[in-house]
C-alpha cells in the first residue's frame, strides 16, 4: 500500500540509517528501508546516508538514481504496475496498457492529477504463463483481460 | 477424518485467485463443521490449471482445477463424497503433462510446504548435504564436475570448474552468491523454486560453501519478486533453527550462513559482475573481466556466483551421484533443464526435462500452441536477449550448442510464444528500447548503440530509405555484438537480427521490389 507512510523526519531517518549501517554494502538496504518508511527517498536523507557509510554525497546520489525502484517524490495513493515485457506483449498486453492509460488519462510512468494513481511499466513479474500480468500496491494479478484491467483501474481510483 | 487440502501460495497461483480459494475452503469447512487442514504449497507448474488444488487420498494426491472460490462448496462435497467433480483432473502424478517430465530439480516443488524443514527432509531433502559432509572438498568437486552441470543462468559455464577455481584460491574470506535476479521475460523457474522449495537452494549453496571454504552467502533477489523474498527469508530462519545454517552445520565443524538482499529494478544486475557491484552497495555497473569473480568477486574476495537453478541442481547430484544426473541430456548439455513455456501459449508452465527435446515438441505438443488459437508465428527463446525462431527451425533440439549453431541461445530456458498477429519489426525495436533503458552505461556500443538502434528502426517503420537503414542496423548489431562489455549489449543483436533474418517481410518492402517500383 502506498497510503499510510510516515512524513519525513530527520531523527526517524537517522534511526533507520543507523539500523542498517553496519551491514556489508549497506547502501541499497538503507535506501529500500527509507523508501519503505516514507514512500520515497527524501533528498535530505542522501547526505545522511553518505555520512553514515563514509561515502561521498555523489556516490549515494549515483546509487539512488541508477535504480528504477527508488523514488525522489511520493507516488500516488495507489501504484498500478503493468508488465510490459515480451511474454505479456505476446498475450495482448499492449492493448491493455493502452486501455489503462486511456482510462486514467495518464501515460505509463506518470501519476494522475489528483495524485490517486501512479501508473508504471514493470519489466517482468515472472507470471509469464498467466500473462498479461500486473501488480497493484504489491498484490499480483494474472490473466488480465479488459474486464479485469477495468476493475483494477477502478479499484486504484477509489 | 481430517481432509488434507493443498492450495498453492506461488505468486502465479495467487495472481489468479489462490488466496481467495484457500479462504473459501476455510470458511466453507467452518460453516459445515468439516475437519480440513489446508497446506499452502508451491506450484506444480501447470499454470493454465491454476489455482490447482489437491486432496490427499489413499491413491495419492488428486488434483482439481482451475478452481474459483465459487467452486469450493461443491468441491468440498465431492472431496467428502465419491470424489467426482467437473474440475477433477485425476491423480496429480498421472496427469500426462506432469508425468512426461523428468523432475530432478523440481521434484518437491508444489508437493511440500515451503516453510517446513521437516517436510523438506521427509521428501529426501538434506540427504545431499549429509553425504557432502562425509566427503572431502576434492570429492565433492569431482562429483559436481562429473555431473556435467553447466551454469543455468544462461552462459552454460561448467559449474565444477568454477567451484574448483574458488576452492583453490586462498583468501581470508570467500563468498557464495546466488543470482536470483531473474529478469528475463518468459522465465520464472527461479521464482517458482524459491517460493515452492526454498530449502533446495539453501542446501545447494551450503554444499558450495563447505566445498570451497566459504562461510557466508548472499541471495540477490529482484524486487519484482516479493513472494520469493518472503519465502527465502522464512526458509533461512527455519534452517537456522534446525541447525542447518550457522555454526556447526548439521553437527559438523563447518560454518555457513545466508542473507537475502533485494535488488532495485535494474535488469543489468542479472549480469554477474553488475550484481556484485550492486551487492556491494554501488551502481550496477558491469566490471571488466578479468579478474574473474572466482578470483576477485564480492568485496574483492574469491566468490562462487551461480544461478538459483544451478544451486538447486546440486542436492540431487550429491544425493544420487554424478552419473544419475549426467545420464540425462545430450552432447555436452547434461542433466535436465527446467523449461518455462510462456506468453501466448495454451498449456503454459514449468516443464523440466532432459536436454534434447525439440523446440517444436515443446511449443506444439507440450505447449499446445497458442491460447488465442491462431498460428504460432515466432517464439523467443532465452529472454529479451534471445533470438526469435520461426516454425522452420522448430526441429532445433534444446541444447546449448544446437541453439548457438542457429544463432540463438537457450539462456535461462524461457520460451515466449507469439501468434501471427505479432509485428516483428516492433519486437526488434523493443529489444533495442529495452537495452537502451537498461544499459548500465559503461560501454559505448551498448549505451549509444541501443539508442541509435531504436532511431534507425523507427526510420525503417516509417519507410525511410529502408535498404540503407537495414544495412545500418546490421552494422550496428555487429558493433554491439563484438564491442560490448557484457551480454546486455552483446546479445541484444540476437532478437534484432533473428527478427530481420527470419521475418524480413515485416521490415518493409524488399530491395528488389523497391527497385522494380521505381
Amino acid at each position: 500500500m502506498t497510503v499510510g507512510y510516515e512524513p519525513w523526519d530527520t531523527a526517524r531517518g537517522a534511526e533507520i540509517i543507523a539500523e542498517h549501517a553496519g551491514l556489508e554494502g549497506a547502501t541499497l538496504v538503507i535506501l529500500h528501508a527509507l523508501q519503505e518508511a516514507f514512500g520515497y527517498v527524501p533528498e535530505p536523507a542522501i547526505p545522511m546516508v553518505a555520512e553514515a557509510l563514509n561515502l561521498s554525497r555523489a556516490e549515494v546520489h549515483g546509487v539512488f538514481t541508477f535504480y528504477h525502484d527508488f523514488r525522489k517524490a511520493p507516488a500516488g495513493r495507489h501504484v498500478l504496475k503493468l508488465c510490459r515485457a515480451e511474454a505479456c506483449q505476446a498475450a495482448g498486453g499492449d492493448a491493455l496498457a493502452a486501455r489503462a492509460e486511456a482510462k486514467l488519462g495518464v501515460s505509463l510512468g506518470n501519476t494522475t492529477a489528483d495524485d490517486r494513481v501512479t501508473l508504471e511499466p514493470i519489466y517482468c513479474l515472472g507470471l509469464c504463463a498467466t500473462a498479461p500480468s500486473a501488480m497493484l500496491d504489491g498484490r499480483v494479478i494474472g490473466r488480465l483481460d479488459e474486464a479485469r484491467i477495468d476493475a483494477l483501474v477502478a479499484e486504484a481510483q477509489r | 477424518m481430517t481432509m488434507r487440502i493443498f492450495v498453492p501460495r506461488d505468486a502465479a497461483a495467487v495472481g489468479v485467485g489462490a488466496d481467495d480459494v484457500a479462504l473459501a475452503f476455510a470458511q466453507a469447512a467452518a460453516a459445515r463443521g468439516a475437519a480440513i487442514e489446508i497446506v499452502r504449497t508451491g506450484s506444480r507448474g501447470l499454470c493454465w490449471l491454476e489455482p490447482m488444488v489437491e486432496l490427499s487420498t489413499a491413491q495419492g494426491r488428486v488434483a482439481f482445477g482451475p478452481v474459483t472460490p465459487g467452486d469450493v462448496p461443491s468441491l468440498l462435497d465431492a472431496m467428502a463424497g465419491n470424489g467426482q467433480h467437473a474440475l477433477r483432473l485425476g491423480v496429480t502424478d498421472e496427469i500426462p503433462w506432469l508425468k512426461r517430465q523428468t523432475r530432478l530439480t523440481f521434484a518437491r516443488c508444489g508437493v511440500i510446504d515451503p516453510r517446513s524443514v521437516d517436510d523438506y527432509r521427509a521428501h529426501g531433502g538434506y540427504r545431499g548435504l549429509e553425504r557432502a559432509l562425509t566427503l572431502t572438498s576434492d570429492q565433492i568437486l569431482a562429483d559436481v564436475t562429473a555431473s556435467g552441470l553447466r551454469g543455468r543462468g544462461g552462459a552454460g559455464f561448467p559449474t565444477g570448474i568454477k567451484w574448483k577455481t574458488v576452492a583453490q584460491a586462498s583468501a581470508d574470506r570467500k563468498y557464495i552468491v546466488c543470482n536470483a535476479d531473474e529478469g528475463d521475460s518468459g522465465t520464472f523457474a527461479d521464482r517458482m523454486i524459491m517460493e515452492g522449495d526454498p530449502f533446495v537452494v539453501i542446501e545447494g549453496m551450503t554444499i558450495a560453501g563447505i566445498t570451497v571454504g566459504a562461510t557466508k552467502g548472499y541471495i540477490y533477489i529482484r524486487s519484482e519478486y516479493p513472494h520469493a523474498v518472503e519465502a527465502m527469508n522464512a526458509a533461512i530462519v527455519a534452517a537456522r533453527r534446525a541447525g542447518l545454517l550457522g555454526k556447526r552445520i548439521g553437527g559438523s565443524a563447518h560454518e555457513f550462513d545466508l542473507e537475502v538482499r533485494v535488488g532495485a529494478g535494474a535488469y543489468v544486475c542479472g549480469e554477474e559482475t553488475s550484481l556484485l557491484e550492486s551487492l556491494e552497495g554501488r551502481r550496477g555497473i558491469v566490471r571488466a573481466k578479468p579478474p574473474l569473480p572466482a578470483h576477485k568477486g564480492l568485496f574483492g574476495r574469491p566468490s562462487v556466483i551461480n544461478n538459483v537453478l544451478s544451486f538447486a541442481a546440486i542436492p540431487f547430484i550429491l544425493d544420487n551421484g554424478a552419473k544419475a544426473y549426467a545420464d540425462f541430456g545430450m552432447g555436452r548439455s547434461r542433466g535436465t533443464m527446467p523449461i518455462q513455456l510462456a506468453g501466448n501459449i495454451r498449456y503454459g508452465g514449468l516443464f523440466e526435462t532432459a536436454f534434447g527435446v525439440t523446440l517444436g515438441e515443446l511449443v506444439d505438443e507440450i505447449g499446445g500452441g497458442t491460447f488465442t488459437g491462431r498460428e504460432v508465428r515466432a517464439v523467443q527463446v532465452g529472454g529479451p536477449l534471445g533470438a526469435y525462431f520461426p516454425r522452420a527451425l522448430f526441429d532445433t533440439p534444446f541444447d546449448y550448442e544446437a541453439f548457438a549453431a542457429r544463432d540463438g541461445l537457450i539462456g535461462h530456458g524461457g520460451i515466449v510464444v507469439f501468434d501471427d498477429t505479432v509485428d516483428m519489426v516492433k519486437q526488434a525495436r523493443f529489444a533495442m528500447e529495452f537495452c537502451a533503458i537498461e544499459s548500465c552505461g559503461k560501454c559505448t556500443p551498448c549505451r549509444i548503440g541501443s539508442t541509435r538502434g531504436v532511431e534507425t528502426i523507427n526510420r525503417i517503420i516509417n519507410g525511410e530509405r529502408v535498404a540503407e537503414n537495414l544495412a545500418v542496423i546490421e552494422d550496428l548489431c555487429n558493433t554491439m555484438k563484438f564491442g560490448s562489455l557484457c551480454a546486455l549489449g552483446g546479445f541484444t543483436p540476437y532478437p534484432v537480427m533473428s527478427a530481420l533474418k527470419h521475418f524480413r517481410e515485416d521490415f518493409g518492402p524488399a530491395p528488389a521490389r523497391l527497385q522494380a517500383a521505381e
